[in-house]
């Protein structure tokens, strides 16, 4: 007899009318489901209940500084890649109060914010975005301090993760070994055929969400054809990235030309880096009312892109776009592996895309490369 | 060379960004604009429990104004007076300025790494400080002040723009009393000053320093201690044995927020007090 659910590392296969079911039972467990859906002209994340709610039957067009919805011609739910959104909207609000104080009787009371997290069940999750959530990870939780917000938001969550099978012109996971193929850190894991969802099983968790759904366990054909699709989106990827010694590389170069070049391009409008998955830096805003008997402080997402982000009495320490530049990508693919032991690029392309005006990563890596000082 | 970093207690740990209440005990002018704030817990047992090392710093929380990373300016062996000089400069130090004894100001700390005084033992040390750079380098001589056998030779060079300027006034005799070869300069002196007049630097040329028995610990404007440097390589006092004390745009002082990058540096927890073998690759890159 067919045992009532799947064990962990199984792989499975479910219709894909199943996945509405898997939706219920995240539901009825108490997870508030996020997951992309088209808004505007493009795919974003936002909450969802039903399963039609997913970008179906839609695809994206992605280049340097264009991206674009096309209909596909299949009714497929996860044919596109990654959109402007990252899951550090529900991990690191882009605004987040983090306590009151209130001037009571010569004291000060001071309230921790009472912000109110979900359990969230986040779906549809790519490789190169497990890595980046993984990365987060190391800057909130594992350093000598644990930021309790993120943390609280971090670890209840329920990872239904996707294979990719096909990239962006801008994706670049295979030379940041990232993706395209998740081998863990999720509780589900996707792969959409013509007709059916290969589903891997990561956790218990994960297995008790296909409760009542009509699974059976995927035959060597189904698997074969899950790995083939999903190595066809690594085999198709067009962008690359060489990661030799990239810190030794950029550290080296500091005063290169190109610095002076790509500055003459950047608009330093910081689209970078809220598009991007790992990028963490923030600011804190202060309000009063207008008796100065309350205040609170409010955290908020900043840029090394923006002018003040490095202000000191006296001035900015990087005034200049080139100073900017040079600090957000020797941070992102250099500094990033000496503070936290893996590097701050995952692969997704969104900079690459989301950039006003077309600044590739990778090209600027190259022509730093191309006539290297060292 | 790695730097101790002291461990925190429990309290910071739980959630960082919370302030603690403290009172101003007592406020002391030192120079135009320039005053240390001596502060007390206003929970015993948090003011019992706080210890600090020299050269680590608090963040200082203003209601509605906002924070800022200020040093530890007074003597250790005393922890439960927590004292900072504070040159009014921006929107919270400002309002700092308007507090009296008495008001409430929020403390969350001690952050960053300290002057490496244990590896001080033994050794001559040449502190140079120039304008409020003095201020993280004071509990290092009020440290050296309690046990002056456990220090060779300890030379304060020691700058500031006018002689009006020069702070811990009353204390620079104390100090020499107490067996600190103390040298000052002052960029622009007045009618009444008889002492050297110039950059910190300079100073160099009035001592004698033994290379290898020598650690140099400096703190002021950036192009200062630039030539700090210089003068002590020149001397042959080796990298390893110069240690910095760098500021930065700080917004959490728990390495969340990312302003305090300084190349591989979180200039909060690795430093800020550095080891100029360390950071020498970035140190004095134009616009790093």
């Amino acid at each position: 007899m067919k045992p009532s659910l799947p064990r962990v590392a199984a792989s499975v296969v479910v219709s894909k009318a199943s996945l509405q079911k898997v939706f219920d039972n995240m539901r009825v467990s108490g997870f508030s489901l996020v997951g992309p859906t088209v808004r505007e002209g493009a795919i974003v994340l936002d909450e969802l209940t039903q399963m039609s709610e997913l970008p179906v039957g839609w695809s994206d067009l992605q280049a340097p500084g264009g991206y674009r919805l096309e209909r596909t011609r299949e009714p497929q739910y996860f044919a596109y890649s990654c959109g402007p959104q990252s899951w550090k909207k529900y991990l690191l609000p882009a605004r987040l109060k983090l306590f009151s104080v209130e001037k009571e009787n010569g004291n000060w009371r001071v309230q921790p914010a009472q912000n109110l997290v979900p359990r969230y069940a986040f779906i549809g999750v790519r490789a190169c975005e497990l890595s980046a959530i993984a990365i987060q990870d190391r800057v909130f939780m594992t350093g000598e301090f644990r930021d309790p917000h993120y943390a609280r938001r971090r670890e209840p969550i329920f990872i239904l993760a996707v294979q990719c099978t096909q990239s962006a012109s801008t994706c670049f996971c295979v030379s940041m070994k990232t993706g395209p193929r998740a081998a863990g850190g999720f509780d589900l894991a996707l792969t959409e055929l013509p007709d059916t969802f290969v589903v891997e099983v990561g956790s218990e968790a994960g297995s008790e969400m296909l409760r009542d759904t009509a699974w059976a366990p995927a035959t060597a054909f189904d698997l074969g054809r899950a790995t083939q699709a999903c190595q066809r989106a690594g085999r198709e990827m067009q962008r690359q990235m060489r990661t030799d010694d990239l810190p030794g590389l950029l550290y080296n170069n500091l005063e290169h030309p190109r610095w002076d070049e790509v500055a003459t391009r950047c608009l330093s409008c910081a689209n970078c880096t809220q598009v991007c998955p790992t990028c963490f830096c923030v600011n804190v805003e202060d309000h009063s009312n207008l008796k100065a008997t309350a205040a609170e402080r409010t955290r908020v997402w900043d840029s090394c892109f923006a002018l003040d982000f490095s202000h000191v009495h006296g001035g900015n320490i990087r005034p200049t776009i080139r100073s900017r530049y040079r600090q957000w990508l020797t941070h992102k693919l250099a500094s990033w592996i000496d503070q936290f032991g893996v590097s701050g690029c995952v692969g997704c392309g969104r900079c690459i895309t989301w950039c006003p005006v077309g600044i590739d990563l990778t090209e600027e890596v190259q022509a730093i490369r191309d006539k290297a000082i060292k | 060379m790695s730097i101790a970093i002291p461990t925190l207690d429990r309290r910071s740990m739980l959630d960082p960004m919370l302030p603690h209440a403290a009172v101003i005990q007592g406020i002391n002018p030192e120079a135009n604009g320039i005053s240390t704030f001596s502060l007390e817990f206003v929970d015993p047992a948090e003011a019992a429990a706080y210890r600090f090392s020299p050269g680590q710093f608090n963040m200082l929380y203003l209601p509605g104004f906002g924070e800022v990373a200020i040093s530890l300016s007074s003597d250790p062996g005393e922890p439960q007076v927590l004292g900072h000089t504070i040159r009014c400069a921006g929107s919270v130090t400002r309002a700092l300025g308007r507090l009296r004894v008495g008001d409430l100001v929020g403390v969350r700390g001690p952050y960053g790494s300290a002057w490496p005084l244990e590896r001080a033992q033994g050794k001559n040390l040449v502190l140079a400080a120039g304008g409020i750079g003095v201020a993280p380098l004071r509990p290092v001589i009020l440290s050296v002040l309690r046990q002056r056998d456990q220090y060779g030779r300890v030379l304060l060079l020691y700058g500031a723009r006018m002689p009006a300027d020069l702070l811990y006034h009353e204390e620079i005799g104390r100090w020499r009393q107490g067996g600190i070869e103390v040298h000052i300069t002052v960029d622009l002196a007045d009618e009444n000053w008889k002492g050297q007049v110039g950059v910190v630097p300079q100073l160099f040329y009035r001592i004698r320093v033994d290379p290898k028995q020598t650690l140099v610990m400096t703190c002021g404007p950036e192009i200062m201690m630039r030539f700090v440097i210089y003068e002590a390589l020149a001397r042959r006092i080796p990298k390893e044995s110069i240690f910095i004390s760098m500021e930065r745009n700080m917004k959490c002082a728990v390495g969340f927020c990312g302003h305090c990058q300084f190349g591989p540096t979180f200039i909060c927890k690795q430093g800020p007090v550095l080891n100029f073998a360390v950071i020498e690759p970035f140190f004095g890159k134009e616009d790093f």
